[in-house]
């Protein structure tokens, strides 16, 4: 079976195309200190809002620092805290929702009205309006989004356990005696860990459009940090007359969560998830 | 029905309650003591003495329940409090900003259904197809494009290049095109895909082979028969982007400089003005609420089956 998936990933064009992106922005990133021309972060206002030269490649913006540098540094924020967001939400949902789904009674019933509390607000009004609580900046962004969608992953992942639980090999295994953390561990994880993935992976797109949405809203990482989002929103004063600064960090979010949300379409289709 | 309107009413007051709470909640979650904060944002210096005065005056000296209960009462009588910063009540800021919104997103679900649904149905029909193929082009730039990059773009090219949209506020029909169809942008693309799905599901249906065997021709049974039912489920999707266009317009309405509910609540959350943030968030959940119920009955009135199923549990 994992041969013949191997098969179908390779010969998906689109996950080639999507994960030679994403490979391709991973390498930036990992080597953006040497990739990069110039200090992302030094300003000298000298070199203002110059055009490109050897030096800057994509030109400087209106405090003189390398476009060129910025967006590759932009690219360890966003996909740094887009995969992070997503690690600290799984590592709360995926136990929340297997206890749930798999010890139903009363803690399911509680957790289902907690949810319906949760998603009575759109999420993103409510990550803002926890930002608003807590401040802007990145940790409380990164808190604000984790707390706001878990609840959405462990909903998910308590309805994959309900349809798992009743299968005959966990039948089985509770009719053996097997101890309930063995099954859950052994046999119920292994079962939706696929798709957990999958899903994890068709978000991580719209999650760095969120934290560039935030950033964009000055409620991100602060300055002088480099976001693609922020950069964006400081480029607001200037982009009559400079269009290209706004247009080059848009255009790097675009690619990135294109190439995010190609490969997780990709990949369900390959794992052949879509019935569920 | 009436039936199915009760049940479903009130199945709505645990919810309006549970988000009560947790707008009241998270306000007590504030870093630091609230009456300091207003103290503060007033510019008089907090001493003991002005915060003890003033958590008395406030009530923040009683135990967490009966200052719960207390909101709640102002709460229902539309009281929520006065703004840090204006100092005007917090419902009349919301009911001044509230509208613009309305009229943002009302006028994106316009272009939503103009748009997604000529191109929806036709990509059903010629599936596979070039304009088929082009949908999905559409439909994934959509998803993935950042609203507040394409509103700058639109400004860019379609105001300041072309001169055919007013660039920034509110006043004239034309000051709506650009930030609506900004906030339509990436519902266009889910709803055209939508559409193509529910389409090609219903031409396979019996009444459609019905239709063909009655020898009507093919464009009035897509006009006729088949569109009716395709739109059901887009209806209730859109009901529910409607309340998520309430969030969305948070970004569209900055770009913008649209005065609406989404500046009003980004205003607030970067002034740290604590209860226009609380009855910001109150509204928009309840109104979010409310529109899931009004598309969950508008949905029982036009598919009556789901009103039998819902009258029999």
């Amino acid at each position: 079976m994992l041969k013949n998936v191997k098969r179908k990933l390779l010969s998906h064009k689109l996950i080639m195309i999507s994960s030679l992106i994403i490979f391709f922005m991973t390498l930036l990133a990992l080597f953006a200190p040497f990739l990069a021309p110039n200090d992302p972060n030094l300003v000298d206002i000298t070199h203002k809002l110059q055009g490109s030269s050897s030096k800057f490649p994509l030109g400087t913006d209106h405090l003189g620092r390398c476009i060129w540098s910025r967006l590759i540094y932009g690219i360890r924020t966003s996909l740094g805290t887009a995969f992070l967001v997503m690690g600290l939400t799984m590592i709360i949902s995926i136990p929340i929702g297997i206890y749930a789904g798999f010890r139903g009674g009363w803690v399911d019933y509680l957790f289902m009205r907690i949810c319906d509390i949760l998603m009575a607000f759109p999420s993103l009004l409510l990550s803002l309006a926890l930002i608003g609580i807590l401040g802007p900046g990145l940790g409380n962004l990164i808190l604000a989004m984790v707390l706001v969608q878990w609840i959405f992953y462990a909903r998910v992942i308590r309805g994959m356990v309900l349809s798992v639980k009743k299968q005959n090999f966990i039948l089985a295994a509770e009719v053996c005696g097997t101890p309930t953390l063995v099954i859950v561990i052994k046999h119920i994880l292994p079962t939706i860990i696929s798709q957990v993935v999958v899903l994890a992976f068709m978000d991580i797109g719209g999650i760095i459009l969120a934290i560039s949405g935030l950033s964009f809203l000055g409620l991100g990482i602060q300055p002088p940090g480099a976001e693609w989002g922020m950069m964006i929103n400081d480029s607001k004063p200037f982009f009559r007359t400079h269009p290209s600064l706004m247009l080059y960090p848009g255009m790097m979010i675009l690619i990135v969560v294109i190439a995010f949300n190609l490969f997780g379409e990709a990949l369900r289709d390959v794992l052949d998830l879509r019935k569920e | 029905m009436s039936w199915f309107i009760v049940k479903r009413v009130t199945s709505l007051l645990p919810i309006l309650f549970g988000i009560s709470l947790i707008t009241f909640i998270l306000l007590h979650l504030t870093p630091g003591d609230p009456a300091a904060a207003y103290l503060r944002a007033s510019h008089i210096p907090p001493t003991d003495e002005a915060v003890a005065t003033l958590r008395a005056e406030l009530g923040l000296d009683k135990p967490l329940y009966i200052q719960y209960v207390n909101w709640l009462i102002k709460v229902v009588q539309l009281d929520l409090g006065i703004s840090y910063v204006s100092k005007n009540s917090v419902w009349e800021e919301i009911m001044l900003h509230f509208f613009p919104t309305v009229q943002l997103a009302f006028a994106s679900c316009i272009f939503i259904i103009v748009i997604s649904l000529p191109i929806g149905m036709i990509s059903a029909i010629y599936r596979g197809k070039w304009i088929d193929q082009f949908s999905r082009i559409i439909a994934f730039v959509s998803v993935s494009m950042p609203a507040f990059w394409l509103g700058f773009l639109l400004i860019y090219f379609l105001s300041v290049k072309l001169d055919l949209f007013p660039v920034l506020g509110r006043g004239t029909f034309a000051h709506l095109v650009l930030p609506s169809l900004t906030l339509a942008f990436p519902y266009i693309g889910t709803y055209m895909r939508l559409l193509r799905t529910s389409t090609l599901e219903n031409l396979n249906e019996p009444f459609v082979v019905y239709a063909r065997a009655r020898g009507l021709r093919e464009r009035r049974i897509v006009s006729r028969h088949v569109l009716k039912k395709s739109l059901l489920p887009v209806l209730t999707g859109l009901g529910m982007s409607l309340g998520n266009m309430l969030s969305g317009a948070v970004i569209v309405e900055t770009v913008f400089a649209w005065p609406g509910m989404g500046s009003l609540f980004i205003t607030s959350i970067l002034n740290r003005d604590y209860p226009m943030i609380q009855g910001c968030l109150l509204f928009m959940g309840a109104i979010f609420v409310v529109c899931n119920l009004l598309v969950d009955l508008t949905y029982a009135f036009l598919d009556p089956r789901i009103r039998w199923e819902g009258g029999k549990k």
